[in-house]
C-alpha cells in the first residue's frame, strides 16, 4: 500500500515536474508525430498507473515517449515497438490487451454473453408468441390461458 | 419445470459466488495491485553498456562502468538501481552495504538519471559498497531492465540469468524471510 | 460536545435500524398491523438521527474544529467556506455518512409516500431497507467513524486535496451516491416481492419512480464527474474507462435496463423474474462500486481511502445483500407467474432487445473491469484494459441499441407492423444517411465508426422528433389543434422523447470530440502566436496572482479569428502550499459547437518558455447538454409518475368515503 501512495505522490506532487507531452519531444514530421501520438495513447505508464504515457507526468513516461519517437524515426513500425516494450514490461504496458489464449475470454466474452442472451431471448419469444394460424393446435393449458385472456379483455 | 430452467435461476448466484471468490483473493493485504511482475525473470540480463560516473577517480569501482558482460560467470550478482535524489535509496543503503559485506555476493549499481557530482557526493557521504557502477544518465538501461521506479534490485545468478527482482527498497525486516532464502537458492 | 452528540445520534440511528429491520418484518409474517406500523416512525427517526449526525460533522468543518481527526486530515482554516462544507463528503468517513443519510432519506421517502402500498409489502420493503442501513451504519461506526478525536489537536489542518476543491467535484459525490443509494429502494422492493411471492403491475408502478429518480441522479453524477475530468485534469479527456468510472457506469446501464423492463411489467404483467433480477443486480453493482473504490482492489486514478480491511467489511455486506437476494431469487423467482403473450415484433419485443443490449453492455464493462483481477488470480499475469478494448466491444453494441431506440416507441404492444413503422421513418433514415455521407466527405473519410455513429445519432434524433410529430399530428391537422394535442401529451411521453433525444445529442458530442479533436503542444513566450482550427491565440502576458489558499500562474491568451478579437483565455496553473500540490485550471471558450481549450504549465526555471497546450474539441459541449436532457427527461417523467401514482389513491379515498355517505 505504501508504494501506491508513494506513486500517487510522485504523480501529483512534484512541483516543476515534467508534464505530459513536452514541445521538445515532438518529431518534425507531422505524419510520424501523429503515429507516435496514436501509439503513445495505448501505452500505459508504469509509474502513474491508470494513465497513458501520453498524459502522464512521470519521467519514465517521457522516456518511453522519446523511445517511441526515436524508433519510429529509425524506421521501426508500431508492432516492433510494442513487442520491445512488452519484452521489457510485459503485457501490462499495453492498454490494448494482446489476443492470446489467456485473453480470449476477454475479447470474445462480450460477444458470448450477447449470443447466449440472444438465444435465451429467442427461446423466450417463441414461448410467448401468440399462435396466429388456425391450423396450429393449442395445448390444453394454452387454451385455458386464452380463455382467461379473453375474459380479462372483456372485463377491462 | 425443466432442470435447465431451474439452472437459469441459480446462474446469477453462481456467477456472483465466483466473482466474490476473486474479490476475497484480491483483498489479501500482501497483494499489491500496482505491482508489475518483471518479465525478465529467468531470462538472461539485457544487453546494455554503461559508462562510469563522470569525474570518478581512476581505480575506484565507480570508474569502471557496467555492461552485460560483467554479469555472468561472476557468482551471484545483485544489480541495484539507485539515485542520489531517491529518498528510499538512502534508507536502503546501509542494508545493501551489510549484505555485500556479510554474504558471498557481488553488488553492482546502475546510477539512474543522476548528476555525476551529486552521485559521487552521495557515495562519499554514505560509503560505496558497489563493485562496479554504470551511469545511466538518460534512463536507457533502466528501460532495458524494465525498471518502473527507483530503487529496484535484480538478483543475477552465475550464468547471468535474472532470478528475482525486488521492487522498492530492501527493508531490514525482509532480509531473513525473503532475501537470504533467495540467495541460498541461487547458490 | 457536538461531535459526541453526532456520534451518539449515529448509534441511535443504528438502534432504530435494528428495530425497523425486525419488528415490521415479524409483523408482516404474523399479519400484525401494529408491528408493521412501527416501520414508519422508525424510518423517520432514523433519518432524523442521521441528519443530526451529518449536521454535527458539517458544523465541525464549518468552525474548523481541529480536535476531530477527520477535519484535521481534510480541511484547513483558510479553505473557502464552500469547500469546507463540501469537504464533509470529500473523504472516506464523511462520504459514508452521506451514504447512510441518503439511504435513510430513501427509507423515509418510502415510509411517507408509500401510504397506498399494501401493508405487508410496505413493511417488508422498509425492513429490507433497514437491513441495508444496518450494514452501512455499522460499517461507518466500526471502521470509519468520522467523529474520532485527536489527542493533541494541531493548529491547522492538512487541507483538502486541491483537485477536489472545485464546484464540479464538490457536487459530484452527492448526486452519485443518491443514484447508488436510490437503487436500494428498487432492490428492497424486489426482495420484498420475492418474500411475498407476488409481482404485479402495481409493484412495477411503485418501483418505477424510485428507479427513475435514482437514474436521474446517477446520470447527473456521472455527467458531472466527466465534466470535472474534462476541465480539471488538463488534457480535455472526459472518459477514461478507468475502473472507478466503470463501476459508476455499470449501475447506470443496468438501471436503464430496469427502467425499461419495469414498463413491461407495469403494462403487460410479464417479464417479472427478469425485472426482479435487474433490480437486484442494479443495486448490487452499486455496492460493488463502493467496494471497489474503497478496497483498493484495482489500481485507479481516483481511488481514495484504500484499505483492504474496510474492503472486507463491504465485501461481507455484499455477500449478505447480493448473495442473499440472489439465493432468494433462485428459490422464489421460478414461482412468479408469466403474464401476457406477444409477438416478437412488438413493443415488448423492442424493450426486450433493449434489455439484451444493455445487459450485454453491462457485462462488457464488468468483464473489462474485472478481467485484470481474474487473470492475476489465475495466472499471475497482468493485463491492462483501456479504451481500445471498449472501442471494439462496447461501442458496437451502442449502434444497434440506438437503431432500435429510434424504432421502439413506434411499435404497438402485443403485435406491431415493422414494415409500416420503417415506412414512417423514411425521412429519419434519409437524414441519417445524408449526415453520415456529409460527415464522411467533410472529414475526408474520417474514422468509419465515427461516421456511422453520427448517422445513427441523427437517426435517433429524427425518429424521436417524428414520433412526437405523429403524436400531435403535426401538419396533418391545423397547428392550433396540434398545439392542443402537444399540451395534452402526458409528461412521461415528453420525458421519454427528451431522454432519447438527449442520448442522441450526447452521442454526437462524444463522437465529435473523440474523432476530430485537434491538439497543439508548444513552448511559448510572450507575444507568440498559436494557430488551431482557424483560431489564433496570442500569449499576451503571464501573471502571478494570489488566491485564497493558493497562488496561480496565469497565462493571458487573446483569441482571434479572421483578425477579429473573440476575447481572452486565462488558463491557470495553481500551487496549493498547504497540500503542496499543483493543479491545472483549463480556460475554455465555447460557442456551442466546439470548445477551445487552453492550459499552461509554468517553466521549469525562471525565464524559460512556458508550455501551452491548446485543444479544439468539436461538439464536446453536446455531451453534457445531452446528459442534462436525459436527466431532465427523467425528472419530467417523474413529475408525471407522481400524478399517476396519486390517482389510485384518490380513487381509493372516494371509495372509502362512499360507504360513509351511505350510512
Amino acid at each position: 500500500m505504501r508504494r501506491i501512495i508513494l506513486l500517487v505522490l510522485f504523480c501529483l506532487v512534484l512541483p516543476g515536474s515534467v508534464l505530459a507531452v513536452q514541445p521538445d519531444e515532438k518529431l518534425d514530421d507531422p505524419a510520424l508525430e501523429a503515429r507516435a501520438k496514436e501509439l503513445s495513447a495505448e501505452i500505459r505508464c508504469v509509474v502513474c498507473q491508470s494513465e497513458t504515457i501520453e498524459t502522464s507526468n512521470a519521467g519514465m513516461a517521457r522516456d518511453i515517449r522519446i523511445l517511441i519517437r526515436e524508433r519510429l524515426a529509425a524506421g521501426q513500425d508500431e508492432d516492433q515497438i510494442r513487442d520491445y516494450l512488452v519484452s521489457r514490461y510485459g503485457d501490462y504496458i499495453l492498454y490494448r490487451p494482446p489476443m492470446k489464449p489467456s485473453t480470449w475470454l476477454l475479447w470474445f466474452g462480450p460477444a458470448l454473453v450477447f449470443v447466449m442472451g440472444l438465444a435465451a431471448l429467442l427461446v423466450y419469444l417463441r414461448k410467448r408468441r401468440p399462435n396466429q394460424s388456425a391450423t396450429d393446435q393449442l395445448s390444453e393449458s394454452e387454451q385455458r390461458r386464452l380463455a382467461q385472456l379473453v375474459e380479462e379483455d372483456r372485463q377491462s | 419445470m425443466t432442470m435447465l430452467r431451474r439452472l437459469l435461476f441459480v446462474l446469477p448466484l453462481l456467477i456472483f459466488a465466483a466473482a466474490a471468490a476473486f474479490f476475497v483473493w484480491g483483498l489479501d493485504p500482501d497483494r499489491d495491485p500496482g505491482e508489475i511482475p518483471s518479465v525478465l525473470i529467468d531470462k538472461p540480463v539485457p544487453e546494455f553498456s554503461l559508462p562510469p560516473i563522470r569525474g570518478s577517480e581512476p581505480g575506484e569501482s565507480t570508474s569502471t562502468g557496467l555492461s552485460s558482460a560483467d554479469l555472468s560467470g561472476q557468482g551471484i550478482t545483485l544489480v541495484n538501481v539507485f539515485a542520489s535524489w531517491c529518498m528510499p535509496c538512502r534508507a536502503e543503503h546501509p542494508i545493501l552495504t551489510d549484505l555485500r559485506r556479510q554474504e558471498d555476493i557481488r553488488l553492482v549499481g546502475i546510477n539512474y538519471k543522476d548528476e555525476s557530482e551529486e552521485a559521487l557526493a552521495w557515495l562519499d557521504e554514505l560509503g560505496n559498497p558497489y563493485d562496479a557502477i554504470g551511469a545511466d544518465m538518460e534512463g536507457d538501461a533502466g528501460l532495458e531492465w524494465g525498471v518502473s521506479g527507483v530503487p529496484e534490485t535484480f538478483f543475477v545468478d552465475n550464468e547471468g540469468i535474472i532470478r528475482y527482482r525486488h521492487v522498492g527498497p530492501i527493508h531490514e525486516t525482509e532480509l531473513d524471510d525473503l532475501i537470504l532464502p533467495i540467495l541460498e537458492e541461487l547458490r | 460536545m457536538i461531535p459526541e452528540l453526532g456520534h451518539f445520534s449515529l448509534v441511535l440511528a443504528l438502534v432504530l435500524a435494528v428495530v425497523q429491520g425486525f419488528v415490521p418484518f415479524v409483523g408482516a409474517l404474523r399479519g400484525d398491523s401494529r408491528w408493521m406500523e412501527v416501520a414508519r416512525p422508525a424510518a423517520l427517526g432514523q433519518l432524523g438521527a442521521i441528519a443530526l449526525a451529518f449536521a454535527a460533522l458539517t458544523h465541525a468543518y464549518v468552525v474548523s474544529d481541529f480536535t476531530l481527526a477527520n477535519v484535521v486530515e481534510n480541511s484547513h482554516s483558510a479553505k473557502p467556506m464552500l469547500y469546507k462544507v463540501t469537504g464533509v463528503w470529500g473523504n472516506h468517513e464523511g462520504s459514508m455518512l452521506l451514504w447512510v443519510l441518503m439511504l435513510a432519506l430513501c427509507g423515509a421517502g418510502v415510509a411517507v409516500f408509500g401510504r397506498n402500498l399494501p401493508a405487508t409489502l410496505k413493511a417488508r420493503v422498509l425492513s429490507v431497507q433497514a437491513w441495508i442501513a444496518l450494514g452501512f451504519l455499522s460499517f461507518t461506526l466500526l471502521t470509519s467513524n468520522p467523529f474520532e478525536r485527536v489527542a493533541n489537536p494541531p493548529l491547522d489542518g492538512n487541507d483538502l486535496n486541491p483537485l477536489l476543491q472545485d464546484p464540479g467535484l464538490a457536487f459530484h459525490p452527492p448526486l452519485l451516491y443518491l443514484g447508488y443509494v436510490g437503487f436500494s429502494v428498487a432492490f428492497s422492493f424486489a426482495v420484498a416481492a420475492l418474500l411475498e411471492g407476488r409481482v404485479d403491475a402495481a409493484w412495477a408502478r411503485w418501483v418505477r419512480p424510485w428507479t427513475l429518480a435514482a437514474w436521474c441522479s446517477l446520470t447527473g453524477g456521472i455527467a458531472l464527474g466527466s465534466w470535472w475530468a474534462y476541465y480539471e485534469l488538463g488534457w480535455g479527456g472526459w472518459w477514461f474507462w478507468d475502473p472507478v468510472e466503470n463501476v459508476s457506469f455499470m449501475p447506470w446501464l443496468a438501471g436503464t435496463a430496469l427502467l425499461h423492463s419495469a414498463i413491461v411489467v407495469e403494462k403487460r404483467d410479464t417479464l417479472k423474474a427478469w425485472t426482479i433480477l435487474l433490480a437486484i443486480l442494479t443495486f448490487s453493482l452499486s455496492l460493488m462500486g463502493t467496494f471497489i473504490v474503497r478496497s483498493g482492489l484495482l489500481t485507479s486514478v481516483h481511488a481514495f481511502a484504500v484499505d483492504p480491511e474496510r474492503g472486507s467489511y463491504i465485501l461481507g455486506l455484499m455477500a449478505i445483500a447480493t448473495g442473499g437476494s440472489l439465493a432468494l431469487f433462485a428459490w422464489r423467482a421460478p414461482v412468479l407467474k408469466a403474464g401476457g403473450l406477444f409477438a416478437p415484433v412488438s413493443r415488448e419485443g423492442g424493450l426486450l432487445l433493449n434489455n439484451l443490449l444493455l445487459a450485454t453492455a453491462t457485462a462488457t464493462v464488468l468483464i473489462g473491469t474485472l478481467y485484470p483481477l481474474f487473470l492475476e488470480a489465475l495466472t499471475g499475469g497482468r493485463v491492462s484494459i483501456g479504451p481500445p478494448f471498449y472501442n471494439y466491444t462496447f461501442v458496437p453494441l451502442m449502434l444497434p441499441l440506438v437503431a432500435a431506440m429510434g424504432i421502439g416507441p413506434f411499435l404497438a404492444w402485443k403485435r406491431a407492423d415493422l414494415a409500416g413503422v420503417l415506412g414512417r421513418l423514411r425521412i429519419a433514415a434519409l437524414l441519417a444517411v445524408v449526415v453520415a455521407l456529409a460527415t464522411w466527405y467533410l472529414q475526408n473519410g474520417g474514422p468509419v465508426l465515427a461516421v456511422l455513429a453520427m448517422g445513427f445519432a441523427v437517426w435517433l434524433l429524427a425518429a424521436t422528433l417524428i414520433e412526437w410529430a405523429e403524436r400531435v399530428r403535426l401538419f396533418r391537422i391545423p397547428l392550433g389543434d396540434s398545439w392542443r394535442r402537444a399540451r395534452g401529451l402526458p409528461r412521461s411521453a415528453y420525458g421519454m422523447s427528451l431522454a432519447h433525444a438527449g442520448l442522441a445529442v450526447c452521442m454526437i458530442g462524444m463522437t465529435g470530440s473523440s474523432a476530430w479533436k485537434s491538439e497543439l503542444v508548444e513552448a511559448v513566450e510572450r507575444g507568440d502566436n498559436l494557430e488551431i482550427a482557424g483560431f489564433t491565440l496570442t500569449l499576451q502576458d503571464v501573471e502571478t496572482r494570489p488566491g485564497p489558499n493558493y497562488r496561480s500562474t496565469t497565462g493571458i491568451f487573446e483569441v482571434t479569428r479572421d483578425g477579429r478579437s473573440l476575447g481572452v483565455l486565462e488558463p491557470e496553473r495553481r500551487y496549493y502550499p498547504v497540500a503542496g500540490r499543483n493543479t491545472t485550471e483549463a480556460a475554455i471558450r465555447t460557442n456551442g459547437l466546439g470548445d477551445l481549450y487552453a492550459t499552461i504549465t509554468e517553466p521549469p526555471e525562471e525565464g524559460q518558455d512556458w508550455t501551452a497546450r491548446i485543444y479544439y474539441e468539436p461538439l464536446v459541449p453536446w455531451i453534457w447538454a445531452g446528459a442534462a436532457m436525459m436527466m431532465f427527461g427523467g425528472l419530467l417523467s417523474l413529475a408525471d409518475r407522481r400524478l399517476r401514482v396519486g390517482a389510485p389513491r384518490r380513487a381509493a379515498r372516494q371509495n372509502t368515503r362512499a360507504p360513509v355517505a351511505a350510512e
